[in-house]
């Protein structure tokens, strides 16, 4: 399944030109995708989130749904070129890491926690998706800037679209992650008995909420849009990535368990 | 067998001086294709003139007594003597009339290559053809099959995609920053045949307000009454630029008219929406230091021309698969121009018949469990009934002197016995 699913976002990478191919195959790979998770977690009782393996094919299949409803939502096919092979790196790297199955810890059952991993995950995917339309909006922008309209600016759509699509994942990458920082408070409330504990993951994920709600900001309140907004777009996802794996790579804290190899 | 023959002069070939001198009007065309049908020699005729090219296209049993005819005709019709065209007339026969007519209806031969309206003016002239019944079985059916191959052309391969004139590159470049070019707000300064046919364009895309500064501001009212637009006095322009999305700028002052620090002083009032400089004036008008800032952007002329430069590029790679296509049409109408002979319509007929009549005598032996003598006599039979039935057919279409109608006859015998498949 996994290889398959590797597989699958390859093809799409080989096939930019027969788009509709490459994204029917997504979709299919997403829904086995879907099945396998769901599977895993009959099978389990707790979402797989217990190791870095686990995680990581959590993020690809997060990935692959936003990917997909952005793509019937805006229509940007080009995007699939980042997506796709992003996708095929993940499940690379998931395919590479040993699969242990983990014990079931009791903490992993919670309502709050459930749907602070999926919130989370969907919020960190559609962040991604944002980096890569604003990868696409840069290279576009070049493009109609230095006035060379060799292979990118072909294919690429308006500015104006990437710029909408690009602020809508944030949007949606936003309300995401504030839910899941407050899924995230209430559970830890319900645990530990207080809402905030100093750990690094937390602090982390305040500076990335932080610097989203800064762009958003900026954004409605002075117009801050195109090339600017992309930058933020990228250098934000810079800043979750390392909150995502940096954080638990590096620094100790009781998130560590599910980046665990 | 007739001949297909084209026999033309194009801007290639020909200087616009003796173009002129040939070309056809709408009545004039008229005249002459019935003039030229009633000379002898040419069976069908069809006759296209636009003010690239004057092509007279027909189908004859005697080549070059109709060439002859021809070149006459068009020195008697244009009082211009033979010499002083000759050299520039180009003549196709039979594989190589077809390939040229397809070509120039999928505007392969055009120069502008791949503009659209050839399509249109080579139908004209069928339609023409057609009320004056110039044009018969083999034209009709030649230019049907233009027709079909322009419109494959144009839809398979990308040679009329990409702006070839500097107004529709600025619209399309517009396109690529605003998505949808509906409701922005266009300024037009100065003016200038480049700048109208651009803003002209726009409009079409269902720009919303338009407005238009010139220095003498009776002239802007008048331009502005043109694309029901607001004209605008020249100091408006600073507080115009808070607003407008598109400029295009056409005048004739020696200095930059909007300067840099214009436009970023109105980047914030703008909240940074998008603007579009199109500058089409020489010297510049707009400082091309203004393609700096974010979200403005600044195309002159000359990065216009580059524009279209690649895309005729582009176009003329497109071209190689359409030549393809064309190679591929003209050997299926040699096809069917071959089957218009009268042996092979006798063989395929005769064929025909025969495959009939084997499949029933084998049903009625089987049926009836015949052998031997029986079965043999029934054969005899069979095969001479069809022998008598294509005696008079045979005669008929093999008979001399009816070189008017003959491939006329020969379709409908091909028609109405479904021999071409």
């Amino acid at each position: 399944m996994l290889s398959t699913a590797g597989y699958i976002t390859y093809l799409f990478l080989q096939k930019t030109y027969l788009q509709r191919i490459g994204y029917a195959l997504l979709f299919v790979g997403f829904l086995f995708h879907t099945v396998y998770i769901f599977y895993g977690f009959a099978e389990s009782g707790h979402i797989p989130v217990a190791n870095l393996r686990e995680t990581l094919c959590m993020a690809a299949w997060a990935v692959a749904g936003v990917f997909l409803f952005i793509q019937y939502r805006y229509n940007i096919k080009i995007l699939g070129i980042y997506a796709a092979p992003f996708m095929a790196f993940i499940m690379v790297i998931v395919a590479q890491l040993p699969d242990e199955p983990t014990q079931a810890k009791t903490i992993f059952k919670s309502f709050w926690l459930i749907s602070h991993v999926i919130v989370i995950f969907i919020g960190e995917a559609a962040f991604a998706l944002a980096c890569g339309i604003g990868l696409l909006y840069l290279l576009q922008e070049n493009a109609i800037k230095t006035k060379r309209h060799r292979f990118f600016f072909r294919r690429l759509p308006s500015l104006d679209l990437l710029d909408k699509a690009g602020y809508a994942c944030i949007v949606v990458g936003f309300s995401m992650l504030t839910l899941g920082l407050i899924s995230g408070f209430v559970y830890a409330k319900s645990i530990w008995g207080r809402f905030w504990s100093w750990d690094p993951k937390e602090v982390w994920s305040g500076i990335t909420w932080l610097f989203y709600a800064a762009l958003l900001h900026e954004r409605l309140a002075v117009g801050w849009r195109g090339r600017r907004s992309a930058i933020m777009a990228i250098i934000g996802f810079g800043v979750l990535l390392f909150t995502f794996l940096g954080v638990n790579l590096l620094l100790e804290g009781h998130h560590k368990d599910f980046t665990k190899v | 067998m007739p001949k297909i023959v084209l026999l033309g002069i194009n801007h290639e070939t020909a200087p616009v001086e003796i173009r002129e001198c040939i070309a056809f009007s709408q009545d004039e065309s008229a005249l002459a294709l019935q003039t030229l049908h009633r000379r002898p020699f040419i069976d069908e005729v069809i006759l296209f003139s636009t003010c690239n090219r004057v092509e007279v296209l027909f189908v004859t049993q005697n080549t070059s007594a109709a060439i002859a005819e021809t070149k006459k005709f068009i020195s008697d019709f244009n009082k211009i003597p033979v010499e002083q065209f000759e050299n520039a007339l180009y003549i196709h026969v039979d594989d190589e009339a077809v390939r040229h007519i397809f070509r120039v209806a999928s505007s392969l031969d055009s120069m502008v290559m791949g503009e659209p309206q050839i399509l249109g003016q080579v139908k004209d002239a069928y339609r023409t053809a057609t009320s004056l019944k110039t044009a018969g079985v083999i034209l009709n059916r030649l230019l049907h099959r233009t027709f079909f191959v322009a419109k494959r052309i144009r839809s398979e391969t990308g040679i009329g995609d990409r702006a070839v004139s500097i107004s529709y590159a600025a619209v399309e470049l517009g396109k690529k920053i605003f998505g949808t070019l509906r409701e922005k707000k266009v300024l037009l300064i100065g003016a200038g045949e480049m700048a109208e046919l651009a803003v002209e364009h726009l409009i079409r895309h269902k720009v919303g307000d338009i407005f238009v500064a010139n220095r003498t501001f009776e002239t802007g009212v008048e331009l502005a009454k043109e694309f029901n637009g607001k004209a605008i006095r020249f100091e408006e322009i600073r507080d115009c630029l808070k607003f407008v999305d598109i400029i295009i700028s056409s005048t004739g002052a020696p200095d930059f008219i909007i300067t840099r620090d214009q436009v970023k002083r109105v980047i914030r009032t703008r909240r940074n929406r998008p603007i579009f400089f199109i500058d089409i004036a020489v010297p510049r008008d707009i400082d091309p230091a203004v393609n700096w800032l974010t979200n403005s952007y600044v195309y002159d002329i000359d990065d216009l021309k580059g524009v279209i430069d690649e895309n005729i590029e582009d176009r003329q790679r497109e071209a190689v698969k359409g030549e393809r296509i064309v190679d591929e049409a003209v050997i299926r109408f040699r096809e069917w121009y071959n089957g218009l002979d009268v042996v092979p319509t006798i063989i395929a007929l005769r064929n025909k018949l025969e495959s009939i009549a084997e499949t029933e005598i084998k049903k009625t032996l089987h049926s009836n469990k015949m052998s031997g003598q029986g079965a043999e006599a029934i054969r005899k039979m069979t095969h001479s009934i069809i022998n008598k039935i294509l005696h008079d057919p045979t005669v008929f279409l093999k008979k001399d002197g009816m070189h008017d109608n003959k491939s006329l006859f020969i379709d409908i015998v091909r028609k109405l016995f479904k021999l071409d498949t």
